[in-house]
This record gives structure tokens, C-alpha cells and sequence, in this order.
């Protein structure tokens, strides 16, 4: 069984989450000082090759660098905490366990990407993390973390600004999500101009995830280069995932890359006694989905890729035993786009309305062979002609189905 | 049987007051317009924005009420019609669903007498279902008012969780 590490949860149940002072008594802060006494985080977040947790895995030491390149009076950076991916919980867990690193990650970014104001999104369905966060936002201004000329740094003015999302899974698009915060329905915009140039209220703005800026402070103070040392010689480092749907004991582990998906499965108390792993969905609603013959695949950028299926994405493990049919998963997943797709772009609104028509006369046993060139057709034109993310990726479950389970729609006449 | 006439809300001295705190706790800041919902949103013993507040909240901060309507049909915490004090939102996604959500439901419309989207007698509770809230480590999982209750998986789990409410 895999062992988990913790790197990125170090700090977890080992201070008060409510209070500053006893995260300064574990050596909080101590990374942000020696950023300001400048050490080049830039530099070891490349070295380490950190990607961004967020979903899209970017290369987080090229993001900062070009924040830092980009010129304006005014930057800001935002934490995206609104991770609305289903069987996704381990911001929820990082934020309630450990809200001062994240902290401390954002402002750490902020003075090196030159920010003036930090953007906390959180989705309301974390509204009960809402007052730890408040509280612990106070705090660090009150002893000088947050405000004017931080820590005796002259020019280093930054704030953190708590907003909240209401229920849209689309909003943890970088840019629904800032049209979001300026008071606005969370509808994607076009890109370009980037988020990095053109961004929140129309400023340079940087968005990383919470999971991204929590690895922040421990990097900084990784000496010894332990991060580096875990996982595999391609895809270093350790990554925090939630295991959950048919499964024993779910919950959110740290690993190293490089274990293997069922090492995750194990993590969780395997599936329930009697039952067998239909399928395995990675990295959220819009992730690939894995068929038991894969299980061995290792969870690193490349491996996951190399199977077809989603590198990484936001960290989940979704697994479904023999109670549930491929269809009846697919249909679910289904429902699930239709309700959250926003409704700007007609690929995506039409695409998941009829989708899931299909779907239901799959189900039924009464498609044609009309309806799967439909299926596949319609699947085809949201992957390439949808505005944002949440378009191209919702088919990635159904058109990984097609290719490893072909008998689930196998036509009954 | 629905009404020929329909009579709008009447803005009260109480809801104005609400409002004005709870943008005031906001800064005046026109840009927290979706923090600013939520909060009025939660105070008000059925859970929803009347028509009447949109309104004022749109002279207050000096938005289009235009804005204001798209941003509440927007977002599906949101809502424009009245509730009730406690909606039970069951959670709808996958990892739910597959752990038997659908018995949660099934017991909750048992024990309350009421579908999906209806409202008890005395305004207490509503059955809604809801996309994940991030608890798929406790499924099947139903938040009221932000509380989340995880495991309810027997009638007795069930019915706790109803009397923990009032």
C-alpha cells in the first residue's frame, strides 16, 4: 500500500487554524521573510517544475514569471477556491486545516508578480470557511502582514479581499470567475486578451489555485529539496487528491507522483466488500474515465496522459462499482453539464441538451445508428467549438466510453 | 388557482434596513453586488430576495437593475421566489447519487409529505436538489442553510437531522 506523505498538509492539526500567533509559533511566515530578503521563488518553483493544481496544470513558475514581465500600475493575483468539480474536496480540507499558508502563498505572489491586491474567490458552498478566513485576513493585517509597507518593505502594499461565489460550476473558469467578482453573472469571456494581461477589472491578474498557492511557502523553505526528492524523476513533488464515490473510507491524501491509481483506491479501504470496479473517473466531472485494466497506470502528468486519460486535472477519484451501468453514470455526469453550462456559447447549450436526449435513449435500448453518429458528432463540435473549458472538457467521460466500453451502446434493434 | 392581479411585494421599513447593513458591511462596494445577495439572501426567514429589495439594492448602489436580474437568475444559490426557513438541498451529483442519494430523497419525501420543490404547511421545509457541495467525503450528504449533515443513510440519521433543525 502507498505510503502518503504530507509536504503540503505538514502543517495540518499541528497548529490552530484560528489563530496567527500559533502559526508563527511553527514558523509561519518565515518564507514570505526570506521572499522579501530575496529569495528568487520564481526560480525554484521552475526548478522544481511545480504545475498549477487548478485543472490545467501550468507550468506555475512560467505563470509568475510572466505576471512579474507583464508592465502596470496596478496587478492583482486571485486564489481560485471555488472548486466545484464533483469529488472534489481537497481546497475545502487544505482551507479549514491550514488557511494561513494559503495565505501566505498569496502574498507571497503578490509581491513577486508586483500585485497590490489579492482576490480570494470561494465558492458558497464553503460558506462556513467564510469567517476563518475573515478572521485570519484581520489578523495577518493587524501584525503587519497585509496592509502598507509589509514587514518594513518599502513599496509592498498588499490586500486580500474576500469574495464569494454563488453556485456556479463555470465560475472556476479564470474568467467567469473574475467577471464574477466585479459583480456580474460568472459568463466565460474571449480569449485573447489574457487573464494575464487583461484580467480583473481589466487588470494584469494571476489565478492560481488554493492547493497551487499552499505549496508556495514550503517550497520556499525546502531546503533540503524534499519536494524534489518525492515522486518520479519526470514529474516530481507531491499532490493532494480526494478519493471518493463507491469506496470504503473517502477522504483527501497526499501522495507522491508516481504511485499508481489503485495505491489511491487502496488509500480509501478499496470499494466495498462484494462489489468490483466498474470504472474510474480522474480529475472531476470533466475528467476521462479510466476502465479497471488501467488501475495500474501511474498518477504522474505523463503516465496519465500517455493512457488517455486526464493528467491530474483537479485531483479527484471518483470510483463506480458494478451497481452502477456506464450509461447510467455518463447520464448522471450529463445532467450535471446541462445544469451547469451557462448557456453563452451554442455548442455547449445545445451540445449537452441533446447529449443527454441521447443518452436517455441509449438507456432505454431505443438508439439508432443515426443517433450514435449524432452522439459522437455533437461530442465532437463541443470539444473544438466551445468558448471556455467547461465545453471542450464535458464530453471527456463520454468520448472515453465510447472508446473502452463500445458494448455499453451497442445497439439493440 | 393562480390570481388575475398580481400584487407586488411591498418593500418594508424592516427589509430596508437589511439591506442598508448588509451593504454597509460590504464597503458600499458594488463589485461584492453577489457577496451582498447571499448575505440578504440568508437573512430573510424564507430565503430568497424579494422583488422589492432588487429594486433598492439597485438605487443604493447606483447599478442597472437590469444587472441585478441577470445576476440572480444566474446563479442557482440564488433565488427570487419565496422558500421556506429550512430548504433541504440534497445533493445531486454523481458521488451522492451512486452512495443512494435517491434513498435519501426518497426518506426525506416520506417523512415530510412533500415532492421536490414543494414547500410543508407551515413553511418550514422544501426538497431541493442541488450539483455538489463538496462533502462527497460524508455521502450522501443535504445542506440547510449551510450546515452540511453528512452519512444519512437511515431514517434515524434522517429524522435527527430534521430535529436538529427546529
Amino acid at each position: 500500500m502507498a505510503k502518503t506523505v504530507s509536504f503540503i498538509s505538514r502543517n495540518w492539526d499541528k497548529y490552530d487554524p484560528t489563530s496567527l500567533a500559533s502559526y508563527e509559533s511553527i514558523g509561519g511566515f518565515s518564507a514570505l521573510k526570506r521572499v522579501l530578503d530575496g529569495f528568487d521563488i520564481v526560480a525554484r518553483l521552475t526548478e522544481a517544475d511545480v504545475q498549477g493544481r487548478g485543472g490545467a496544470a501550468y507550468p506555475m513558475g512560467k505563470k509568475w514569471d510572466q505576471a512579474r514581465a507583464v508592465k502596470g500600475e496596478h496587478k492583482v493575483n486571485v486564489c481560485n477556491a471555488d472548486e466545484g468539480e464533483p469529488c472534489t474536496f481537497k481546497d475545502r480540507n487544505i482551507i479549514s486545516h491550514d488557511p494561513f499558508q494559503m495565505l501566505e502563498g498569496m502574498i507571497i505572489c503578490g509581491y513577486t508578480v508586483g500585485a497590490q491586491d489579492g482576490y480570494i474567490y470561494l465558492r458558497e458552498e464553503y460558506k462556513h470557511l467564510r469567517p476563518l478566513l475573515l478572521s485570519a485576513i484581520d489578523q495577518c493585517e493587524k501584525a503587519g502582514y497585509l496592509g502598507d509597507n509589509i514587514q518594513g518593505k518599502e513599496g509592498f502594499n498588499y490586500r486580500i479581499h474576500l469574495y464569494s461565489g454563488a453556485g456556479a460550476y463555470v465560475c472556476g473558469e479564470g474568467t467567469a470567475l473574475v467577471e464574477s467578482i466585479e459583480g456580474k453573472s460568472g459568463r466565460p469571456r474571449m480569449k485573447p486578451p489574457f487573464m494575464k494581461q487583461n484580467g480583473l477589472f481589466y487588470l494584469p491578474t494571476c489565478v492560481n489555485n488554493v492547493e497551487s498557492y499552499s505549496i508556495v511557502p514550503g517550497l520556499v523553505m525546502d531546503g533540503e529539496g524534499f519536494y524534489k526528492s518525492q515522486g518520479t524523476p519526470e514529474c516530481p513533488g507531491t499532490k493532494m487528491v480526494s478519493v471518493g464515490g463507491n469506496v470504503k473510507h473517502p477522504g483527501v491524501f497526499e501522495v507522491p507522483f508516481g504511485v499508481t491509481i489503485r495505491d489511491l483506491i487502496d488509500l480509501a479501504g478499496g470499494v466495498l466488500d462484494g462489489h468490483e470496479i466498474r470504472l474510474v473517473q480522474l480529475g472531476g466531472a470533466s475528467g476521462k474515465i479510466a476502465t479497471p485494466d488501467q488501475l495500474d497506470t501511474l498518477y504522474t502528468y505523463g503516465d496519465m496522459r500517455k493512457a488517455d486519460l486526464t493528467p491530474i486535472g483537479s485531483g479527484a477519484v471518483l470510483v463506480i462499482d458494478d451497481r452502477t451501468s456506464v450509461i447510467d453514470f455518463l447520464r448522471m455526469t450529463q445532467e450535471f453539464f446541462c445544469h451547469e453550462s451557462c448557456g453563452q456559447c451554442t455548442p455547449c447549450r445545445e451540445g449537452n441538451r441533446h447529449i443527454k436526449l441521447i443518452l436517455d435513449r441509449v438507456a432505454e435500448g431505443t438508439h439508432t445508428e443515426t443517433d450514435m453518429e449524432k452522439l459522437k458528432k455533437y461530442a465532437d463540435i463541443m470539444t473544438q467549438a466551445s468558448l471556455c473549458g467547461l465545453g471542450t472538457s464535458a464530453q471527456s467521460a463520454l468520448l472515453t466510453a465510447l472508446k473502452k466500453f463500445p458494448e455499453a451502446f451497442a445497439i439493440k434493434s | 388557482m393562480k390570481p388575475f392581479v398580481e400584487v407586488d411585494e411591498a418593500m418594508t421599513l424592516e427589509l430596508a434596513q437589511l439591506a442598508d447593513r448588509v451593504i454597509a458591511k460590504h464597503d458600499h462596494d458594488s463589485t461584492q453586488l453577489v457577496g451582498i445577495l447571499l448575505d440578504i439572501q440568508d437573512e430573510i426567514e424564507l430565503h430568497y430576495i424579494p422583488k422589492p429589495v432588487a429594486f433598492y439594492l439597485a438605487e443604493q448602489l447606483d447599478l442597472k437593475l437590469t444587472q441585478i436580474w441577470d445576476v440572480l437568475s444566474f446563479y442557482s444559490s440564488l433565488y427570487t421566489a419565496p422558500r421556506a426557513k429550512y430548504p433541504i438541498q440534497i445533493c445531486d451529483s454523481v458521488v451522492c447519487r451512486v452512495n443512494d442519494s435517491g434513498n435519501l430523497y426518497a426518506m426525506l419525501r416520506d417523512i415530510l409529505n412533500i415532492d421536490l420543490n414543494e414547500v410543508t404547511y407551515d413553511h418550514k421545509f422544501t426538497l431541493e436538489k442541488v450539483p455538489c457541495f463538496g462533502a462527497c467525503d460524508m455521502a450522501p450528504a443535504a445542506r440547510v442553510n449551510g450546515r452540511v449533515f453528512g452519512h444519512l443513510t437511515t431514517r434515524e440519521r434522517v429524522i435527527d437531522m430534521l430535529n436538529s433543525l427546529d
